[in-house]
């Protein structure tokens, strides 16, 4: 009995402990948004709300945050796009060199990083391209491709092709068919798709660094000041974007949770 | 509501169809003609190419060759969904976003027809499930989900409604409940039916013409009772129930009666009920055509008589008892009795004659595998 009550205390002490460690540096984060700090924000100075509101203060700060926002945005609008339709193809279709583009397609899931941004910035170099905000994007975009792909690949894989026999059976165009029945049943898969690429997008710093010249990124930002000492506003733009991940995965759930409920109630 | 869906079923007819697929033929040069209002039935094994011949017809496949007339018109080159054709799918195909209510009106609303919602909830309340118009799909059970699915493709009013094994998914006593209601709905809207399936008891039930598939062709076309009481092929006889069948070489045939020898014993046919009168034939005979006696019969030109043998089997089975007989150089035969209370009772090992009336037997135009022949 005693191996008993030690794994009921002793498992939840530790998950407890590890959630704690894994928490400090977000709290940390946050709770200097609020320091009143002068130069440096490592020593606590006192609390204010100044740095919350008016966080573009600091100038590079909000134009970092918006070129990352930007960058996020295009690039996951556009891997979304491209992969699910690479996607369908792959699943549905049978086309020469299709095992080979498979392969291809996990290549950049298993290239390191920086191998990545080098050849990209090599890349754009031999066209003679200025680096800058196109070539972040078109950058982000190869590299979240391939996470789109294998996210939407496996909703694909499950979408029984009679659903869709079956609109085309019931007068429906390869076009309507589609929209109507494919892409509604696909969306919770294209969705986590585009968020993971929204999110590897967004707080990618090493591709980025390669790729992006004189513009600043979020990431990068915060990884130039670090040597200088990160402004609060840095950390209040930090705990934003965490507390509206948080926000958006509760609201996920509740609505799932509510949905399940009303299935059940029937 | 029945005025709602009446005769508007169209003649189908394929001509010279065959359906080519990387290494295999599926379906292979077939020509099929169903009238309009009639339930026909294309039976056959998994892989015989009946599902393929219905998607065909479907528009989801294109044929390699050949033509499909419905009401006069080749359809061959239509899309899916130009065709006046739908389908119930093997495992209904539901669509799992959309109520059951949306589901039915799917096929209304993509041609832009007037009240889809008010003609959906006629339809389902043909086949009594309009309580559960807001349900979606998976809450269903598989027979509910069958209806709608039947609905969903009834409501159209096509001029052919396609069935793909829709009772496939169900248990026994639902299938049997379907089979019924299925057909009532046929008489009631009067469209034609082309039903796909592996069960031969369903095909046979509900349809007014079986065609038997067997790898890519038409074995055999006709009446159920038709095809059950007078096979034309060895498959056609295993394929819808069993039979006692003998092989052996022709010894007289004349207009009214074909003998065959086989083991020594002469089994006799009539020659009307014959494909083949010369050479190597097979005569077979249903295990319920057959009877078995304790005494030796009197021999009678209208009976074929073997044995006697042994009892080695008895299967009770509700209504019918099932005998293995085995006849020394002769082999096992079968035979059915009815349960009616007045067969002779007889145990395991008793000693019996088997007998049948000759106008029973049928020959076939091909030998059956796996039976012995008597050279």
């Amino acid at each position: 009995m005693t191996r008993f009550s030690l794994g009921k205390y002793l498992l939840p002490t530790y998950v407890f402990l590890t959630f704690l460690f894994l928490m400090v540096p977000i709290g940390y984060t946050f709770v200097y948004s609020f320091n009143d700090s002068i130069k440096s924000n490592i020593i606590w100075r006192g609390f204010t709300l100044d740095n919350w509101l008016n966080v573009c203060d600091q100038a590079d700060v909000c134009g970092a945050f918006g070129n990352s926002l930007l960058v996020a945005v295009t690039a996951t609008t556009v891997s979304t796009v491209l992969g699910t339709m690479i996607a369908i193809a792959l699943v549905r279709y049978r086309f020469k060199f299709r095992s080979a583009t498979n392969l291809l397609l996990f290549l950049p899931l298993a290239t390191p990083e920086v191998v990545m941004g080098a050849g990209l910035a090599a890349q754009f170099l031999d066209f003679g391209w200025t680096k800058g905000l196109t070539t972040v994007i078109i950058a982000h975009v190869m590299f979240t491709l391939s996470f789109v792909v294998v996210t939407v690949k496996a909703r694909v894989a499950t979408l029984d092709p009679a659903l869709e026999e079956a609109g085309r059976d019931l007068y429906a165009s390869p076009m309507q068919v589609f929209w109507k029945i494919t892409f509604p049943l696909l969306l919770p898969g294209i969705l986590s798709a585009a968020m993971l690429a929204f999110a590897l997008s967004f707080d990618d710093f090493i591709i980025t660094q390669f790729n992006s010249g004189s513009v600043d990124t979020f990431p990068k930002f915060v990884y130039t000041a670090a040597a200088r000492g990160i402004p609060p506003e840095a950390n209040v733009v930090g705990s934003f974007v965490f507390i509206v991940a948080i926000a958006i995965v509760i609201a996920v759930q509740v609505r799932s949770a509510m949905k399940k409920r009303k299935l059940l109630s029937k | 509501m029945a005025t709602e869906f009446i005769a508007r079923g169209q003649d189908l007819e394929l001509k010279g169809i065959r359906k080519e697929f990387p290494g295999f033929v599926a379906v292979d040069n077939l020509d099929l003609k169903i009238p309009a209002g009639e339930f026909f039935a294309l039976l056959g094994p998994s892989g015989c190419g009946k599902t393929t011949t219905l998607r065909m017809i479907a528009g989801l496949e294109s044929p390699s060759k050949g033509e499909i007339l419905l009401g006069g018109k080749d359809i061959a080159g239509m899309k899916p969904h130009e065709r006046p054709v739908n389908t119930v799918f093997q495992n209904y195909a539901l669509f799992p976003h959309m109520n059951v209510l949306e589901n039915v009106a799917f096929g209304i609303r993509q041609r832009k027809l007037t009240e889809p919602l008010p003609k959906a909830e006629k339809a389902l309340a043909m086949v009594e499930l309009e309580h559960l118009a807001q349900r979606r799909p998976q809450q269903l059970s598989g027979g509910q989900q069958q209806r709608v699915a039947l609905a969903r493709a009834l409501v159209n009013r096509p001029s052919l409604l396609l069935l793909d094994e829709p009772l496939g998914a169900l248990d026994l006593k639902l299938r049997r409940q379907m089979q019924i209601e299925l057909k009532a709905i046929q008489m009631e809207v009067g469209l034609t039916f082309l039903h796909v399936t592996h069960d031969q008891e369903e095909a046979m039930d509900m349809a007014d013409t079986v065609a038997v598939m067997n790898q890519g062709h038409i074995e055999q076309l006709g009446a159920p009772e038709v095809l059950y009481d007078r096979p034309k092929t060895a498959f056609v006889a295993k394929f819808l129930g069993q039979s006692n069948m003998f092989i052996g070489k022709v010894t007289e045939t004349n207009s009214e009666t074909t003998s065959i020898e086989y083991k020594g014993k002469k089994i006799t046919g009539l020659t009307k009920r014959s494909e083949k009168v010369t050479g190597v034939i097979a005569i077979g005979v249903r295990p319920e055509k057959t009877n078995f006696h304790e005494t030796e019969p009197v021999s009678d030109p209208g009976l074929n008589i073997l044995g006697p043998g042994e009892i080695t089997d008895i299967r009770f089975t509700g209504v019918s008892n099932q005998y293995q007989i085995d006849i020394p150089a002769i082999g096992v035969m079968t035979v059915f009795a009815q349960n009616v209370g007045r067969s002779p009772v007889v145990e395991l090992g008793a000693q019996v004659y088997v007998s049948w009336k000759i106008e029973h037997s049928f020959g076939l135009s091909d030998l059956p595998s796996g039976v012995e022949e008597d050279k």
